[in-house]
């Protein structure tokens, strides 16, 4: 009355079968990332010294450091922040908090999330007309810092409603019902228990920010510019853009840079990673409910 | 969008009789109607809650006792698509009116809802939170202050002995019936009028709905309260006051013992026997 029939049999080996197909596409996931960073540590990792941080490039780039790309990259990421964070982070409120929901703002959610999904060069036309071109900011800091801004504010706009969406109603109707305003709400019940999730899109943001090319190349990086930025008027070299072109640009550069250059910025990009799992960590294990 | 109803004596013999036995009227609806969209929820509901009792709404699910709780401090209208006709007055004050200032509507109406929903901040916070938002910002209590509200507000719930030594503990991390009775403190330090509570025992195990009952009964008398049920024992044990709805119409009210003992409608008499809802 117990044994297996033919069925059961069948059943069992599609069963297998199925689970094995998975397991081979997750370890085909896994196994490219796995050999771009071990490709990139072993054929950077002796590229990368003191002298290679924290110098400027020489030789026509074949030789000396990366010091100048390096700290313009800082300096696009940060002002791309401070223009995108406040009004993504307002903008995602007014949205999950105030708009009504209704058809109007059903279709302004889905042009966000088609916005998102805008290639980077496209973005990259536009704040060349419109920062560069339009608003006489030069190919600038500022003109570059405001384009990727421009790229990666549906993004924060999307992981801050999200973040702000797993607040219960509960909490808030709790509060609208002791006469709290909308704002009120917000301040005390809302935010704080949303900010962890805000932080990590943040954060993940700025790593995108920092690899992308195709935005900066038309509107403040430069191809070779020894001399660290003194404001946001300036141009800049950047990570991103300086790999590509000792990569393709520039003759006799020796094959450990590049690899080493690839090899800070992911690094930097894996670091920022870490830095919003491990706070997304923390405040979740302080938030009960 | 809401217009005051005249007026007119529509109302059933027993509310004419309540109204003369007890004159002083916390609450008086006249004409409610209510829909939701298209759909029609509250006929003409006429009601006269005397002030400083407990009264029950009871009626089998969807008649209408929710939303007409719900009607009281208007959080119905956060939906968009509710319309209302008639008024509801508040010691003579209709607060159907445009001019009703919503923040102060619900400091004086605070409410009681199914599920205990503390905010996910300490004890203490909870209670405070009420004074805190009514107040403008130069006039925050002071700690002295402040101490002196919450063990006043957890007192008079019956909490305090309990929790005088973990003020600092969240609210979501008690138990259910501590929960519920935060629920309760908290609306008590803006000096509301009027409690509503929508099934307030529903999510309780029963000894905690034994001593939320004997809270809500201990604070009658301060407080005017107006509570859901569908729990038939609940309303009999715990009001003094009942009222019978069904398909958004107003059936029967009357005091709770002689509904239960001798309803006037056939339709109560079904209900209370069991034969429907």
């Amino acid at each position: 009355m117990f044994e297996a029939t033919a069925q059961n049999r069948r059943n069992r080996r599609v069963e297998g079968l199925f689970r094995l197909l998975f397991l081979w596409m997750t370890c085909m996931l896994i196994l490219p990332v796995a050999l771009i960073l071990g490709v990139l540590i072993v054929r950077g990792g002796p590229a990368i010294s003191w002298e290679f941080l924290f110098t400027q490039p020489i030789n026509n780039m074949t030789a000396g450091g990366i010091l100048p790309a390096l700290v313009g990259t800082v300096w696009l990421v940060v002002v791309a922040l401070i223009a995108s964070v406040p009004v993504g982070v307002a903008a995602a409120l007014y949205l999950s908090e105030y708009a009504p929901d209704n058809r109007l703002t059903r279709a302004i959610n889905l042009a966000i999330i088609n916005l998102a999904g805008v290639p980077s060069i496209v973005h990259a036309l536009f704040g060349l007309g419109a920062f560069v071109i339009f608003f006489r900011f030069g190919t600038s800091i500022l003109a570059a810092s405001l384009t990727l801004a421009i790229m990666t504010l549906p993004v924060v706009i999307v992981a801050t409603r999200e973040s702000l969406q797993t607040v219960p109603l509960a909490f808030r109707e709790a509060c609208w019902n002791m006469g709290a305003t909308r704002w009120q709400t917000i301040r005390k019940v809302v935010l704080p228990n949303s900010v962890s999730g805000i932080l990590t899109g943040v954060i993940l943001e700025v790593s995108r920010t920092a690899g992308e090319t195709a935005p900066i190349m038309f509107t403040g990086a430069a191809f070779f510019l020894p001399f660290l930025p003194q404001g946001v008027l300036d141009q800049t070299m950047a990570m991103s853009l300086h790999l590509f072109v000792i990569s393709t640009q520039v003759p006799d550069v020796p094959e450990h840079m590049p690899f080493g250059v690839a090899l800070v910025l992911i690094s930097m990009v894996l670091a920022m990673n870490g830095i919003s799992i491990a706070f997304r960590v923390y405040l979740r294990g302080r938030k009960k409910w | 969008m809401t217009s005051s109803g005249g007026s007119t004596p529509a109302t059933p013999a027993t509310e004419a009789a309540l109204a003369a036995a007890d004159p002083p009227a916390a609450i008086l609806i006249e004409k409610l109607s209510l829909w939701y969209g298209d759909f029609q929820a509250l006929f003409d509901v006429d009601l006269r809650v005397r002030a400083g009792a407990i009264t029950s709404l009871i009626g089998p699910s969807g008649c209408g006792k929710t939303t007409l709780l719900r009607s009281v401090n208007r959080i119905n209208e956060r939906l968009g698509y509710v319309r209302t006709t008639g008024s509801i007055r508040l010691w003579g004050l209709n607060v159907l009116d445009s001019t009703v200032e919503l923040a102060q509507l619900r400091k004086q109406v605070g409410m009681v809802f199914q599920r205990p929903n503390p905010l996910p901040l300490s004890v203490r916070d909870n209670v405070l939170f009420g004074t805190r938002v009514h107040r403008p910002n130069e006039r925050q209590p002071t700690r002295g202050e402040s101490d002196r509200i919450v063990e006043e507000a957890l007192r008079e719930v019956l909490l305090w002995d309990e929790l005088k030594d973990s003020l600092d503990r969240r609210g979501t991390e008690l138990s259910l019936e501590q929960q519920q009775k935060l629920c309760i403190a908290r609306l008590l330090p803006v000096k509301p009028r009027l409690l509503l509570m929508d099934e307030p025992c529903s999510a309780l195990d029963p000894a905690g709905t034994e001593a939320v009952e004997e809270l809500i009964w201990k604070l009658r008398g301060d407080y005017t309260i107006l509570i859901v049920t569908h729990n038939m024992a609940q309303a009999r044990r715990a009001s003094e006051e009942c009222v019978f709805m069904l398909l958004g119409e107003m059936i029967e009210h009357s005091d709770t013992a002689s509904m239960f003992l001798n309803p006037a409608n056939s339709q109560t008499a079904a209900y209370i026997e069991g034969r429907y809802g």
